[in-house]
């Protein structure tokens, strides 16, 4: 089977865009993400077990019957869930400590589990570890503009605590857009969260109508990707 | 003597959308009225300024929409909406908290969801509960009833630079308190009885709000009998909110405010009337509205007597604005001359 890798990579980024698309992981893409230094951390800790659990299901696909899959994709998701973990305490605590109980829960978070099922158990390793990548990417970035828009409107910063992740240097990222801020609570709030994903998942939509248009004023072109929607997870 | 014969249809006139939305604004005065008699210049400056920019918004959101701007700005539905947002929130509110406020009612809860007849919440009590959720102090500080309690008023001037320069706190402090709801709710170990003698708001300032109450009552009256509105939802709201504040206060007074307390304080009035009533967001069916009123009531009652806001209106509101839809489906009447109804969902649909 011949492999379009820039299929894979088009899909995980934006037409099958985990978040905006599959509505997949809506949970911790709810929860945590109040600013984006909290939006990064989470989004790279599920890129990396995204990329572990893809690579380690198509590796053993042969292996395993499907009768019993589920239960073993959840077993190989949670061991990489364990290492990002024990990882992040060992390097990041202070943002471990802020991301609380997200981190575990990222066994549950259906996006990883929909890639095993859905591609890492068909495809060849490297395929799956393109979609891995790429899935997470697309994860990680609507994390971070959603983190970023909130961040901005909430707090009036940009980019603060960056030490968290990176490292006293990056305290000094840190921009101030407002002085003297006094915070709009709704932003940081969930259902900020559920405002600021409803205004990306309209602002993606409309791109895509007008690439459409675009598209069908030149040329008749099939669809590309599955559009499974669920809003589970 | 010949008799003109006239056939089918009777009606003369339709009920347009700006006659409707001009008569709610005229019986919105005397509340108005109340309002600025008790409280100063800022009610009559918020509704300025937040039906400046609700026109504003909505021109431009209707120019976006390319659609034809002046037809849709002179059924003044943005006005209606701005005035009732404006009547909700504290007389000194900043002015951005105006402007935040009619953002969400008229770009957020109305044209994003497809314009006015397309939103399913109210837009006035979305940009209301946004607004509380998000500025919890500068929501609470309603304005002090100056004239009962003679801490002296706020000239137009004053006013003015309290909400567009800012702010001075002590002057703030001076001419801005809790609300009866908020004071009774924050009595600490008082008891209700204690609390209405010793508390200034309750034992001396809580008159301007009967009057304003009674204000929206007067206006809810003439509208009702203009037909705008029929009388089940604010009936049933009214009802179930005084039956139940009887029902706790006959068992515990001391705990639990009286129903005279409950229909005339807050935003009872004014949401019976003015704002459960909005037709595209309640329930359609006489039967429904009557359910839909009764919901209102009774988590206005929940939600003033156990939960952690004062005042309950809008989060009532709007949460059985979330359940007209599921009202509607159950209430549907019966078509003269066939069967009842299948009520619910429909199998084969």
């Amino acid at each position: 089977m011949a492999t379009d890798y820039r299929k894979i990579t088009f899909d995980g980024l934006w037409n099958n865009n985990p978040a905006l698309v599959q509505l997949l992981g809506l949970c911790p893409l709810l929860a945590v993400t109040g600013s984006v230094v909290n939006a990064i951390g989470l989004g790279a800790a599920s890129t990396l077990v995204l990329v572990g659990s893809n690579l380690t299901v198509s590796a053993f696909r042969k292996f395993v019957p499907s009768s019993v899959r589920l239960p073993i994709f959840v077993m190989i998701i949670a061991s990489f869930v364990t290492c990002i973990e024990l990882l992040m305490q060992a390097f990041t605590y202070d943002l471990y400590l802020i991301l609380g109980i997200f981190i575990p829960l990222i066994v549950t978070n259906c996006a990883i589990m929909g890639r095993a099922d859905a591609f890492a158990c068909k495809n060849p390793v490297g395929a799956s570890l393109l979609d891995g990548l790429m899935m997470g990417a697309g994860f990680t970035a609507v994390l971070v503009i959603l983190g970023a828009m909130r961040e901005a409107l909430g707090s009036g910063t940009l980019f603060a605590d960056m030490q968290l992740l990176f490292g006293p240097a990056a305290e000094s990222w840190k921009l101030v857009l407002v002085g003297d801020y006094s915070g709009f609570l709704f932003a940081i709030l969930p259902p900020g969260a559920f405002v600021g994903m409803g205004l990306l998942i309209a602002v993606k939509n409309i791109i895509d109508d007008r690439l459409e248009e675009r598209r069908k004023a030149q040329q008749p072109k099939p669809e590309a990707g599955s559009k499974r929607v669920r809003v589970t997870g | 003597m010949a008799l003109i014969r006239v056939t089918s249809p009777h009606v003369h006139k339709a009920n347009r959308t700006a006659d409707v939305m001009r008569l709610v604004l005229l019986a919105t005065l005397p509340g108005i009225a109340a309002l600025s008699f008790f409280f100063g210049w800022g009610t009559l400056v918020q509704l300025l300024w937040a039906s400046l920019l609700a026109v504003g918004m909505e021109a431009a959101l209707i120019k976006l929409r390319r659609r034809p701007v002046l037809f849709y700005l002179r059924d003044y539905s943005a006005v209606v909406t701005a005035v009732l947002l404006a009547l909700a929130i504290p007389p000194f509110a900043p002015w951005w908290l105006t402007l935040v406020g009619v953002f969400v009612a008229i770009v957020i809860a109305k044209h994003l969801y497809g314009g006015l007849g397309q939103n399913p919440f109210n837009p006035a009590m979305v940009a209301y509960a946004l607004l509380l959720v998000s500025f919890p102090v500068e929501m609470t500080r309603w304005a002090a009833p100056t004239v009962l309690l003679e801490n002296g008023t706020l000239g137009l001037g004053d006013t003015l630079a309290l909400i567009f320069a800012g702010l001075d706190p002590a002057l703030v402090d001076s001419v801005t308190g809790a609300t009866p709801l908020d004071a009774l709710k924050h009595r600490g170990g008082l008891t209700t009885e204690e609390a209405w003698h010793s508390i200034d708001v309750l034992a001396n300032g809580v008159g301007a709000w009967h009057a304003v109450s009674a204000g929206f009552f007067m206006g809810g009256v003439f509208l009702l009998y203009r037909k705008v509105f029929t009388w089940h939802i604010p009936v049933s709201m009214l009802a179930t909110l005084a039956v139940l504040s009887t029902l706790f206060f006959g068992f515990a007074p001391d705990q639990y405010a009286d129903p005279f307390f409950h229909l005339t304080v807050g935003g009872t009035m004014l949401g019976a009337f003015f704002i459960a009533t909005d037709p595209v967001t309640a329930a359609t069916s006489n039967r429904g509205k009557l359910y839909y009123g009764a919901g209102i009531g009774l988590l206005i009652f929940i939600i003033r007597s156990w939960g952690s806001y004062p005042d309950a209106v809008a989060f009532a509101v709007l949460l059985m604005n979330l359940a007209a839809p599921f009202i509607d489906l159950y209430s549907q009447p019966r078509t003269y001359g066939h069967a009842h109804a299948k009520r619910g969902l429909k199998e084969d649909s």
